[in-house]
């Protein structure tokens, strides 16, 4: 029973980080069907934000107020992903929507580039970015320790959720996007300006994916090929959760995080993970459009 | 002009550069003044792809090594040119760059490798052309190339006697962790038979994939069988991923102590010394290996490369494996590579780490085991070692146990 409990906390940890890989990739590829390939490489920028602000912490902050880099990385990192977000929307991505194949190259492309550029400014090596003291060691609960890193994760992911569906659903601008992806025509005939709203719509989305850096710092390696760990597992999410609906990237980056840690615990990682793929294709002969199939006239 | 157009002209123009890049490139290493006086050899490492991060330290080694042969008036009196060639993490690219440096630039020799599917990919084009490859990483043994020197730890001058100082000092209780490739495999096989041998028992052992970050499973299994040793072959990122996730579980070296065999000093920069702190590594060779010339090697390093950088097994095998060549070729007369092969045996340098010998039956090296415990500064420790420089055998012909291990 035990056991079970621990994989179940394992599988909803996975799952909020898959969660939070995919959730810029819900907007950018959900929403606005661009097939960015360098959305791991803005991963990777808000990773490097992060491992920047705490060097700048280390040399020009007393030590007390040491831990505060964390909390200052979060909006950092979205608004410096955010921001190299727009500039290649307005570069590239705004030439080639609609034409996802060239995008899928051109972001490919891109992806490459920033990848060398991070090893140019960098380095190759990895580099260390410590983690704040009140996110190290676990929680004792009954018998089962549960490391403060992943429950901080978990609730990260709840916060930023929770603030995109508000920003979507409770807002003027949030209707103007949502009117913007269902029918561009008859948004910019009401005199909506769609090129504004592309370009906040991409740089929010690169934004999440910048958050999802800050949160990767606590759990594994952050180096120039960070991107390519992750840009597969969001895609996977947010084709299982259905494109173009919020609440399936959700179910799906649970799902596969649950089905992912049992299937492992069950055999062994190599083959969970093929298990999870197998499952995956199946369920997509059954489901094409995924958990959450968007429907509207205007996609026919 | 139309968006697509522009689209078309940039990247044509993108191409123009690159093309042109590669014409001074190629230009710079054919420039023909003083032919005579110059030998070319091959340096070919991942500068692009996953491995870069280990393999430019490497490169930088074996350049220095280069200048300071030249500086010391060159091999035959001529000075070497060293030729640079991405192999981009990929094997496929690793054989296509070491046949156009055999081929087109005329080396004799090149300097590279990391993975053992780069030294496989690489192996035929070298014995089809009748290249030598000098390769610097430890590796997983069942191998003797007539055209590869293996710089290198062979299986029985770094696993074996690891396990037999865990067995001593740690427990025999062990669970085999490795990522999903031929080095874990191979090196848990030798591990298996030598616990079969002394009566421990291997309670578990796992894979998981190059590149694997989620530990969460494979901890949930360690705190389950509770083992005295985990002996850790996993390479690359993954090590950052498990460190830091066992020290967040709260496994401390108290509990179980970790042993690993590819983790050097710039992997525990990445890693963050607090969650490996307390932890093993086995070695030829540490930062703080205590000799002469370790001292002059990593004060040069910091030197030319700055002072956060930190050297390590790979790096020191890079740096010395130049020196060997360089001196084989000197008793040869000649870099015709049967006559430098012929000249290699016995062939002695004082390497940061000791004295290396090759050993011309298995052009493998002797060289000195150690054992260091990582230290709160990102340091090893030294906690054991050899004693002597250790002869290789990379069929561990010398143990029964090991009589059923083939080549993977």
């Amino acid at each position: 029973m035990e056991n079970f409990l621990t994989q179940i906390f394992n599988g909803a940890s996975l799952g909020s980080i898959l969660l939070l890989i995919a959730l810029g990739l819900a907007i950018t590829f959900g929403l606005m069907r661009v097939i960015n390939m360098a959305h791991g490489e803005l991963i990777m920028i808000g990773a490097y934000t992060a491992y920047v602000i705490q060097l700048i912490f280390v040399t020009y902050v007393p030590d007390a107020m040491f831990d505060f880099y964390f909390i200052l990385a979060i909006p950092g990192a979205f608004l410096i992903a955010a921001l190299v977000g727009s500039l290649l929307e307005t570069g590239v991505i705004r030439h080639l929507y609609g034409r996802p194949l060239d995008s899928l190259l051109a972001t490919f492309g891109i992806g490459l580039i920033l990848q060398q550029a991070a090893r140019s400014i960098f380095g190759a090596p990895n580099v260390g970015v410590t983690n704040p003291s009140f996110l190290s060691g676990s929680l004792s609960v009954f018998s089962l320790e549960l490391p403060y890193s992943r429950l901080f994760i978990l609730g990260l992911v709840a916060l930023c959720f929770t603030a995109l569906a508000l920003f979507l659903y409770k807002t003027a601008y949030g209707r103007k996007i949502r009117a913007v992806m269902q029918n561009r025509d008859m948004a910019m005939s009401v005199g909506i300006s769609s090129r504004r709203v592309d370009n906040l719509t991409f740089a929010i989305g690169s934004g999440f994916a910048g958050v999802a850096g800050v949160a990767l710092t606590l759990l594994g390696p952050i180096g120039p090929t960070l991107g390519l760990t992750y840009i597969v597992d969001a895609f996977m999410v947010v084709v299982v959760g259905g494109v173009g609906a919020l609440v399936g990237t959700v179910a799906g980056a649970m799902g596969i995080g649950v089905f992912n840690t049992l299937f492992e615990y069950w055999t062994n990682a190599s083959m969970g993970k093929v298990l999870v793929f197998a499952l995956i294709i199946l369920f997509l002969q059954w489901r094409p459009s995924g958990l959450f199939p968007q429907t509207s006239r205007s996609l026919d | 002009m139309t968006s697509k157009k522009k689209l078309i002209l940039s990247v044509n123009l993108f191409g123009i550069v690159i093309a042109g890049c590669s014409a001074i490139a190629a230009y710079e290493a054919n420039d023909e003044s003083g032919e005579e006086e110059k030998i070319p050899v091959g340096i070919l490492h991942s500068l692009s792809g996953t491995m870069a991060m280990s393999e430019t330290s490497v490169m930088d080694a074996e350049l220095m090594a280069i200048e300071e042969i030249n500086e010391a008036g060159g091999v035959l009196g001529k000075e070497l040119v060293p030729i640079i060639e991405d192999g981009a993490s990929q094997p496929s690219t690793f054989s296509e760059r070491a046949s156009k440096l055999l081929q087109q630039d005329g080396v004799d020799v090149i300097f590279g490798g990391w993975t053992s599917a780069s030294r496989k990919a690489m192996l035929p084009v070298l014995e089809g052309n009748n290249g030598l490859l000098f390769y610097p990483i430890q590796y997983e043994g069942m191998e003797a190339s007539p055209n590869i020197f293996y710089n290198g730890a062979a299986p029985n001058q770094q696993i074996v006697p690891a396990v037999d100082w865990l067995l001593e000092n740690k427990g025999d209780e062990f669970f085999l962790l490795g990522s999903d490739y031929v080095f874990p495999r191979l090196a848990n096989q030798i591990i298996s038979a030598q616990l079969e041998e002394n009566d421990a028992t291997l309670v578990d052992e796992q894979y998981t994939p190059m590149g694997h970050t989620d530990y969460n499973t494979v901890i949930s299994r360690i705190q389950e069988s509770k083992p005295s040793v985990i002996f850790n072959t996993l390479n690359g990122d993954s090590n950052v991923a498990f460190f830091q996730q066992l020290a967040d579980a709260g496994i401390t070296p108290d509990d179980v102590t970790v042993l690993s065999a590819s983790v050097a000093e710039e992997e525990i920069t990445g890693i963050g010394a607090d969650a490996i702190e307390g932890h093993y590594a086995s070695w030829n060779y540490f930062q703080s290996t205590d000799t002469a010339e370790n001292e002059a090697f990593a004060e040069n390093y910091q030197e030319a490369y700055g002072s956060d950088r930190v050297t390590g097994d790979p790096i020191e095998a890079g740096y010395f494996m130049v020196h060997l060549w360089a001196k084989a070729v000197e008793e040869a007369g000649t870099t015709d590579v049967d006559e430098v092969r012929a000249a290699a045996d016995g062939i002695q340098f004082d390497a940061p780490n000791g004295t290396v010998t090759i050993d011309g039956d298995t052009q493998h090296v002797h060289k000195t085991v150690r054992i260091g415990e990582v230290q709160e500064d990102g340091q090893f420790e030294e906690v054991w070692n050899s004693g002597k420089p250790v002869e290789p055998d990379p069929y561990l012909e010398e143990f029964d146990w090991a009589s059923d291990i083939t080549e993977p």
